[in-house]
C-alpha cells in the first residue's frame, strides 16, 4: 500500500469530451428517437457520469486498489471469516467462456456441463456435510440462513404445525442468525453460553416449548470451541419437535472431521466464499448453499438439478418448496470455484485442510496466552477467542491494538465479536498459512503489548502508516454524506 | 458518574422527571457513558400510546444501538426535535437534553422506579 | 500435504509440541467419538491442476457461449458488450481477495470504490441515497417490500404482473414469511391496467412495485403511477433497467420514493445467472430503514477525506434480530464492475449504448414482423426487448434457430398461460445489422 496521496474520486477528474469507450457506428437504418419513443419519456438531464479516458479509468482504479488490503499481500486473520488462500486455478477454470457467457434461460441441452456441475457440487456438500441435499441457490451466508429457516417454516406447515414460531439462538452467536431468524418471520429466543462456552443446556431446556420451530448453532461455536455437549443438544430439540440449524460459519474446522448430519442437524448452510477458498471481493459476491436433510428435501428453494436418462435438468416442479429466495439458480462461477477447490483436494485434502487450520488456531492460542485473557482456556477448533481486558488500566481498548497491527502490516482480527466476551479479539488462522507467518505476528504482537507498557499513547493513536488515520465515524454517522455532488451543488 | 437526585430511574438506564402528569424522560450519564458518541436519535410520533416496558425510541452510537424503554404507561405528548441534529447534546448533558415527555395514564406505576440510590446499586452490579 | 499448506510434517510436529499435544488427532479431542467421522469422505480423487484444468474445459466444453452463438435471448439478463479494462482491473487481488471494509485505513479502495457507486446509481436512477449493493434484482425489490411495509406500517402490497416473474416469486417468498399480503395488477397493451389499479389500491396498500421497462419490453408511465400510489400514502417502488436508464427519465423524477434493479447489464457477465448485482437507491427519508451496508465519506484525524461504512446501527451485526434486513455479504465485486463500467462508459458512453439498443431494437421489430404471422404483441412504447406474436410455437423457432448458432428468444408462455405463441426478444448494442437478418431469414425460412 504505497499510495499515500490523496486519490480524487472519478468525478472530480473528469473532463468534458473524454471518452473511454468506443462502440461501432449504428449499423441498421436509424429513426429519430422522438418517433420511437413518446418525448415525455425521455431524459433531460443526463445523468453526471465521469469523461474519462481509458488510461484515466485504468489509473484511478490501480490507485484505489493500492489503498486497500487484500489476502495475497499479507496475513488477514479475520476472526469467523477465514481468509484462506485463494487459489489461481479457480479463477482461471470460472472465467472460460463456457461459464461465464452462458445465459440462465439457455436450452438445458446448451448447458449441460453448468448443471453437471451443480448436480455433482450438490452431491459433495452433501457428503461432506452428511445431508442428503443441498441448494445452490442462496447468494451468501444469510442468504442460506434465510432459505434454511423458511425451510424449517415450510416443513412445520406442512405438517399442521405452524404454532412453531420460535427459534433459539445462543447469544454467542453471529448476529445475521437472529436477523434471518425475523426475517423469516419468527420469534427470536436467546438462551445464555455455559462457562465452558457451549449452549447452557438448563437455559436450552426452559427454553423449549410447543412453539418451538428449531435451533441455530455453529459449531465450533464463535468462541472457536466445539461444544461437547452437541448430541444432548440435538435430543432436547428434537424431542420438543424442533429442527437443528447448521450456521456453517465454521465449517472449516470440520472437513473430514466431523459432519452436522451426524451430529443430529437437519439443515446446514455452507459459505463457499470461507471455507472453500471463492474469494471474498471486497463483501462478496459468495454463495451460500443450504443442505437438508431427506425430510426436509421437498421444501428447498426451487428449481433443483436432477439427472435421468443420461442428461441433467432443472426441477421446478417443487409443490412443497419455499419458492425462490434469488432470481435463477445461484452465484454460479462461484459455485464453479468452490467445485474445482474441492476437486483439487479430494477427501484426504479437505481433512489437511480441517487439521491445519486447528493446529494454527491452536499455535496462536499457546504463543498469545501470556498476552491477552483468555477467557476459555481449552483447545480450540479453527479458531481462538482473547479478551484485551488486561491492558483497560493503561487506557488501551483493543481497537487500538487492531489499529497499531495496521502499522505493523497486518489486517487485524475481528474485535468486539463475540458479544459475550468482552474487549473480544478472535483470530482466525486459517490453514494456508506457515508457521513463520504466524511467528511474525505473535513477535508484531508483542512488540505492540511491549509498547503498552512503554508508552501507550503510541498505541492509542495508531496507525501512522496506512494511506489515513483514524477516521470520525460519529461525524460520519451525524452527517451523512453518501455521494459525490458537483461543487455547485454543495 | 452522575446520578441527579431529584430524578427517578429505571433498571434498564432510562431517567425519568415527574411535573404533575408530565413526565420528561431521558437516559442517564452511565448509558450514555457506556453507547460512547450518539450520532442519531430515533424518535416516536407524538401521540403514539405506549405501555410500561415498551420500546420508545432507540438511541444510536456508531457501534451500538439502545432501545429507550418506556418507563411509564402514557401518551407521547412532546418529542425533543433537536436531538435530529444535534443527538450529540445526550453525551454534552444526557439530564438537560430529555428525550420524550409523556402523559402518564396511571400515575400508580410510579412507584415501580428506582430512586437515586436504588439506581446507583444498579449501575454498580452492572460494572 | 496439498499445494495450499504451507506447513510443513516438520512444523506440524514442532507446533503440536508448543501446544503440548502429541498428534494431530489431539487437536479433536473435544469432539465426542459418537458424532467423529469414521470413514474418509467420499469424494472422487484430487486431480493435479493439469488434469483439473482438463476437467473443467471439458464441462465448458458442453454448454453454448455466447461468444459462439448469437443471443436475442434476455428476459432479465442480457448480453451486452463488456470492455476489457474491467476484468483487467476487478482481478487485482487488493480488491477481490479482501473482505468487507470494516477496517477503513486497510480499505480506503474498496470504500472509495462503493462511494462513487453510489453516486452513480444516485445520478442514473434519480434518488438521493444508495447502498453499496444487493445480491440481485429480484432480491433487492423483495427487500423494499419489506421496507416499504416498515416506512408506512401496513401489510399490503401491490405488484405489476408485468414485473420479472422471478422477482416475483422471489418478492412472495419474502411476504410470506412476514404475513405481507401480494396482490398482482394486470396489464392491457403490455402495461399496467390502471383501472385495475385504481380498485385494487386502498388505504391498506403499503406499497406499488413495477418494472421500467417490465418484463413484456414494455415501458410503464411512471408518473401517473406514482401519482396513484401516492394517493392512497403508499410508496412508488420502481425497479429500473439501469442500461434504458440513460434514455429515459429517471424513476426519481417521476416521483419513485424507492429504486431498485439489476445491474447485470453493466459491466457483467451473464453467468448462468450470476453473480450479478442488485441496486437499491431511495429518498433520504428512508436512509435509516435502508438494508445493507452504506458507505459514507468523512475526514481522518489529519483532516484527509476519508471513508467508511456508516449508518451502521440499522445492520444484523449491531441490532440482530430488529436489524432492517439479515443482508451481510453484497455483490461488492460485482458493483465495482458496474463502477469501472458506468466510468468508461461515462455520460455519453452509456447514451449511446441506449441508442444503439433502442435503433437496433426497433429494427429488428421491423424486420421480423414483415414476416407472415409475426406481428407486435403489443404497441405500446418499447426499449430493447419487444414482444411479437409467431405463427408457430417459439420452443420449435428456437430449436431450429439453434442449428445456426442463434440463440432464440423467450417464450412468454412459459409464466404466462394466456400468451401462447408469443415471443420475447433482446437486441442489444452488441447485435450487428447482419445477425438481425439473419435471424429474420432464418425464422421466415421456417
Amino acid at each position: 500500500m504505497a499510495q499515500n496521496k490523496q486519490t480524487p474520486l472519478i468525478f472530480e477528474i473528469s473532463q468534458p469530451g473524454r471518452k473511454g469507450y468506443s462502440l461501432p457506428p449504428c449499423d441498421v437504418p436509424e429513426k429519430e428517437v422522438s418517433e420511437l419513443l413518446p418525448a415525455d419519456f425521455l431524459r433531460e438531464k443526463p445523468p453526471l457520469l465521469p469523461e474519462v479516458s481509458e488510461l484515466d479509468t485504468v489509473r484511478h482504479f490501480t490507485r484505489l486498489s493500492q489503498r486497500n488490503y487484500g489476502v495475497d499481500a499479507g496475513f488477514y486473520p479475520l476472526g469467523s471469516c477465514t481468509m484462506k488462500y485463494n487459489p489461481k486455478v479457480n479463477e482461471v477454470v470460472s472465467r472460460l467462456s463456457g461459464f461465464l457467457h452462458v445465459h440462465p434461460y439457455q436450452a438445458e441441452e446448451t448447458v449441460q456441463g453448468c448443471l453437471q456441475i451443480m448436480y455433482e457440487l450438490d452431491r459433495m456438500l452433501s457428503e461432506i456435510t452428511g445431508m442428503d441435499r443441498f441448494s445452490l441457490q442462496p447468494a451468501a451466508g444469510a442468504h442460506g440462513e434465510l432459505a434454511g429457516l423458511l425451510a424449517i417454516k415450510a416443513y412445520h406447515t406442512a405438517r399442521g404445525e405452524s404454532r412453531r414460531t420460535k427459534i433459539i439462538v445462543p447469544d454467542s452467536a453471529h448476529g445475521t442468525n437472529p436477523a434471518s431468524a425475523a426475517m423469516a418471520g419468527f420469534e427470536v429466543i436467546q438462551v445464555k453460553s455455559n462457562a465452558q462456552g457451549g449452549v447452557d443446556l438448563d437455559s436450552l431446556k426452559a427454553a423449549v416449548s410447543p412453539e418451538l420451530a428449531g435451533l441455530m448453532l455453529t459449531n465450533p461455536n464463535t468462541l472457536g470451541l466445539f461444544d461437547e455437549n452437541i448430541t444432548e443438544i440435538a435430543e432436547i430439540i428434537h424431542a420438543a419437535g424442533g429442527l437443528l440449524y447448521y450456521d456453517g460459519a465454521n465449517a472449516n474446522a470440520i472437513l473430514g472431521i466431523a459432519r452436522p448430519g451426524d451430529m443430529g442437524f437437519d439443515v446446514v448452510h455452507l459459505n463457499l466464499h470461507k471455507t472453500f477458498s471463492t474469494p471474498h471481493g471486497g463483501g462478496g459476491p459468495g454463495s451460500g448453499p443450504v443442505g437438508v436433510k431427506k425430510d426436509l428435501i421437498p421444501f428447498l428453494p426451487k428449481p433443483l438439478v436432477e439427472f435421468r436418462d443420461g442428461k441433467y435438468y432443472l426441477d421446478g416442479d417443487l409443490p412443497l418448496s419455499l419458492g425462490k429466495v434469488r432470481s435463477f439458480y445461484g452465484n454460479f462461477t462461484v459455485m464453479v470455484k468452490a467445485y474445482a477447490y474441492i476437486l483439487s483436494l479430494g477427501a484426504k485434502g479437505l481433512k489437511e485442510v480441517s487439521e491445519n487450520a486447528v493446529l494454527n488456531a491452536n499455535y496462536l492460542l499457546q504463543k498469545l496466552k501470556g498476552l491477552f485473557l483468555l477467557p476459555y482456556d481449552r483447545i480450540c477448533m479453527h479458531e481462538c477467542v482473547f479478551s484485551g481486558q488486561n491492558y483497560h488500566s493503561q487506557g488501551v481498548a483493543v481497537l487500538d491494538i487492531a489499529k497499531r497491527l495496521l502499522d505493523y502490516g497486518y489486517h487485524p482480527p475481528t474485535i468486539y465479536f463475540p458479544l459475550i466476551v468482552q474487549e473480544a479479539l478472535m483470530l482466525e488462522p486459517t490453514e494456508t498459512e506457515s508457521k513463520e507467518t504466524l511467528d511474525e505476528f505473535i513477535a508484531a504482537l508483542k512488540a505492540i503489548v511491549e509498547e503498552i507498557q512503554t508508552d501507550p499513547e503510541l498505541v492509542r493513536s495508531a496507525p501512522y502508516s496506512t494511506v489515513v488515520q483514524r477516521l470520525d465515524e460519529a461525524a460520519a454517522a451525524r452527517h451523512p454524506k453518501l455521494r459525490w455532488q458537483p461543487e455547485t451543488n454543495k | 458518574m452522575n446520578i441527579p437526585k431529584n430524578l427517578k430511574y429505571t433498571s434498564s438506564h432510562e431517567w425519568v422527571r415527574i411535573e404533575g402528569n408530565t413526565v420528561f424522560i431521558g437516559i442517564t450519564d452511565y448509558a450514555q457513558e457506556h453507547l460512547g458518541e450518539i450520532v442519531f436519535v430515533e424518535l416516536p410520533e407524538v401521540n403514539d400510546e405506549v405501555t410500561k416496558g415498551a420500546p420508545l425510541a432507540v438511541v444510536e452510537s456508531v457501534k451500538a444501538a439502545a432501545d429507550v424503554y418506556a418507563p411509564l404507561s402514557g401518551t407521547v405528548s412532546e418529542v425533543n426535535e433537536a436531538l435530529l441534529d444535534n443527538p450529540e447534546l445526550v453525551n454534552q448533558d444526557p439530564y438537560e437534553n430529555w428525550i420524550v415527555t409523556l402523559e402518564i395514564s396511571n400515575p400508580a406505576e410510579i412507584e415501580d422506579l428506582l430512586d437515586p440510590a436504588e439506581y446507583e446499586k444498579v449501575c454498580e452490579q452492572e460494572e | 500435504m496439498s499445494r495450499y499448506i504451507s506447513n510443513t510434517a516438520l512444523q506440524q510436529e514442532e507446533m503440536l509440541k508448543e501446544i503440548g499435544l502429541n498428534s494431530l488427532e489431539e487437536l479433536f479431542r473435544d469432539i465426542p467419538k459418537e458424532v467423529r467421522l469414521k470413514q474418509n469422505l467420499n469424494l472422487p480423487e484430487a486431480l493435479s491442476e493439469m488434469d483439473l484444468l482438463k476437467h473443467l474445459k471439458a464441462l465448458a466444453g458442453r454448454n453454448n457461449n455466447l461468444e459462439d452463438n448469437i443471443c436475442f435471448l434476455g428476459a432479465g439478463v442480457y448480453d451486452h458488450f463488456i470492455p476489457s479494462v474491467i476484468d483487467t482491473l476487478i482481478s487485482r487481488q487488493e480488491f477481490y481477495t479482501a473482505y468487507t471494509p470494516y477496517q477503513p485505513e486497510f480499505s480506503q479502495g474498496t470504500l472509495q470504490a462503493i462511494f462513487e457507486f453510489q453516486t452513480m446509481m444516485c445520478e442514473l436512477t434519480g434518488m438521493e441515497i444508495s447502498n453499496a449493493s444487493m445480491y440481485d434484482g429480484a432480491s433487492a425489490l423483495a427487500e423494499a417490500m419489506l421496507m416499504a411495509c416498515q416506512a408506512v406500517k401496513r401489510d399490503e402490497v401491490l405488484v405489476a404482473s408485468s414485473v420479472h416473474p422471478e422477482s416475483r416469486e422471489v418478492l412472495k417468498t419474502y411476504a410470506r414469511a412476514r404475513g405481507i399480503k401480494v396482490k398482482e395488477i394486470g396489464f392491457i397493451n403490455g402495461t399496467l391496467d390502471l383501472e385495475e389499479l385504481k380498485s385494487a389500491i386502498s388505504s391498506a396498500t403499503a406499497a406499488l412495485l413495477v418494472q421500467y421497462p417490465n418484463f413484456l419490453g414494455a415501458i410503464e408511465s411512471l408518473p401517473t403511477l406514482a401519482e396513484i400510489a401516492h394517493n392512497n400514502k403508499a410508496l412508488f417502488v420502481v425497479s429500473a433497467d439501469p442500461i434504458a436508464l440513460a434514455l429515459l427519465k429517471s424513476p426519481g423524477e417521476c416521483g419513485a420514493d424507492i429504486v431498485v434493479g439489476e445491474g447485470q447489464s453493466l459491466g457483467n457477465p451473464l453467468s448462468f445467472g450470476g453473480p450479478h448485482l442488485g441496486f437499491f437507491c431511495a429518498t433520504e427519508k428512508l436512509l435509516r430503514k435502508m438494508p445493507g451496508r452504506i458507505v459514507g465519506q468523512t475526514t481522518d484525524k489529519k483532516g484527509r477525506r476519508s471513508f467508511t461504512l456508516t449508518i451502521q446501527a440499522r445492520e444484523q451485526h449491531i441490532r440482530r434480530e430488529k436489524a432492517t434486513s439479515n443482508i451481510c455479504s453484497n455483490h461488492a465485486l460485482n458493483a465495482l464492475t458496474a463502477t469501472i463500467y458506468l466510468t468508461l462508459l461515462g455520460k455519453e458512453g452509456l447514451k449511446e449504448v441506449a441508442y444503439l439498443c433502442l435503433q437496433k431494437a426497433h429494427y429488428a421489430m421491423e424486420q421480423i414482423t414483415k414476416l407472415p404471422g409475426f406481428d407486435p404483441l403489443y404497441t405500446a412504447p418499447f426499449f430493447k426487448e419487444f414482444a411479437v406474436k409467431t405463427p408457430v410455437s417459439p420452443e420449435d423457432l428456437n430449436a431450429n434457430l439453434l442449428e445456426s448458432k442463434i440463440i432464440g428468444g423467450y417464450p412468454l408462455q412459459k409464466v404466462y398461460p394466456e400468451l401462447k405463441n408469443t415471443w420475447l426478444l433482446a437486441v442489444t448494442e452488441k447485435r450487428t445489422k447482419e445477425e438481425i437478418d439473419l435471424l429474420v431469414e432464418k425464422v421466415g425460412g421456417k
